[in-house]
């Protein structure tokens, strides 16, 4: 019960201060907080609560013999990081690297 | 009665487990798709301006609680309370059920705004990430009415009802902790 509660509360605190600070930004006209630090603080803070939500609702590691538990779910992050991160990464550098008359030539090409 | 760990147990909450990862595999793909996806508006509306805040912090704070109730009613099922487990799947029913409903409002709205999936890749892309999650949410509500009539009918709670509420309760939790990243990168991210 304790877990739950504390879990749920600490939530809440982290779900309410994550759409503060953008409700303060967007009321200052986007002003108050730099992008770039607004949009890592926003990950910071998502982070941060996945991992009150494991610990105090999933209760991952709680006992010992869910080793093999914490392992499926590395080996899931590790998989979910490079689908999110290559495409990211290559779908920026083809934008990068071509017009979009440059985009259209290629795609001809490659269908022919 | 206390529903107890045995070897058999382990290995069921082991398979389970290893659904739930692998559905993170499916939400990952689906959240890499976005992350491409959400800029290429094709003349129609961005985020900021279809996304409304309140509405979503709304969302949020029941779906969180909902997640809440899920482990005060794994928590009865431990302790062997057929009343407990009752109330709180009850209750997590009704705020998840209220959950699906706002979220029903909004594709709606959007749709009848001429914005819906095929207005652009950026609306494509949000209305499978967010309809994935709300087609989890109905699955789960279909099991939790399920379970919640089997019990009822039952003279007491036997330990398989009881593994059967906690692993409702692994699945509730999950979905909630996707939805973390959903408000975070689709609704903030899309607002700021």
């Amino acid at each position: 019960m304790k877990h739950y509660l504390s879990g749920y509360l600490l939530s809440v605190f982290l779900t309410a201060l994550a759409f503060g600070l953008v409700a303060l930004h967007a009321a200052s006209g986007h002003v108050v907080f730099a992008h770039p630090f607004l949009a890592a603080a926003l990950v910071a803070i998502a982070a941060v609560q996945l991992v009150v939500q494991m610990v105090f609702f999933l209760r991952l590691g709680a006992r010992g013999s869910r080793r093999w538990n914490l392992a499926l779910f590395i080996f899931m992050a590790l998989i979910v990081a490079i689908i999110v991160g290559g495409s990211l990464w290559i779908m920026a550098n083809l934008n990068y690297n071509m017009t979009p008359a440059q985009m259209n030539e290629y795609m001809i090409n490659q269908s022919e | 009665m206390n529903s107890g760990t045995t070897i058999n147990d382990e290995k069921r909450y082991f398979g389970f487990w290893a659904y739930l990862m692998s559905d993170c595999l499916l939400f990952g793909a689906l959240f890499a798709a976005y992350a491409v996806l959400r800029g290429n508006v094709a003349g129609g509306p961005a985020g900021s301006e279809i996304f409304s805040l309140p509405f979503v912090f709304g969302e949020t704070l029941i779906l969180l609680t909902s997640s809440f109730t899920a482990g005060l009613a794994s928590l009865a099922a431990y302790r062997g309370s057929k009343r407990g487990v009752l109330g709180w799947l009850t209750a997590t029913f009704a705020l998840g059920a209220a959950f699906l409903a706002m979220e029903m409002t909004e594709f709606t709205r959007l749709v009848r705004s001429g914005n819906g999936p095929q207005r652009s890749g950026f609306l494509t892309s949000y209305f499978t990430l967010v309809g994935t999650h709300g087609l989890h949410i109905a699955a789960g509500l279909l099991w939790m009415a399920v379970l919640i009539v089997q019990i009822a009918a039952s003279r007491s709670l036997t330990p398989k009802m009881a593994r059967r509420v906690s692993l409702l309760g692994l699945f509730w939790h999950f979905l909630d902790i996707v939805w973390i990243f959903i408000f975070t990168i689709v609704y903030l991210m899309g607002v700021m």
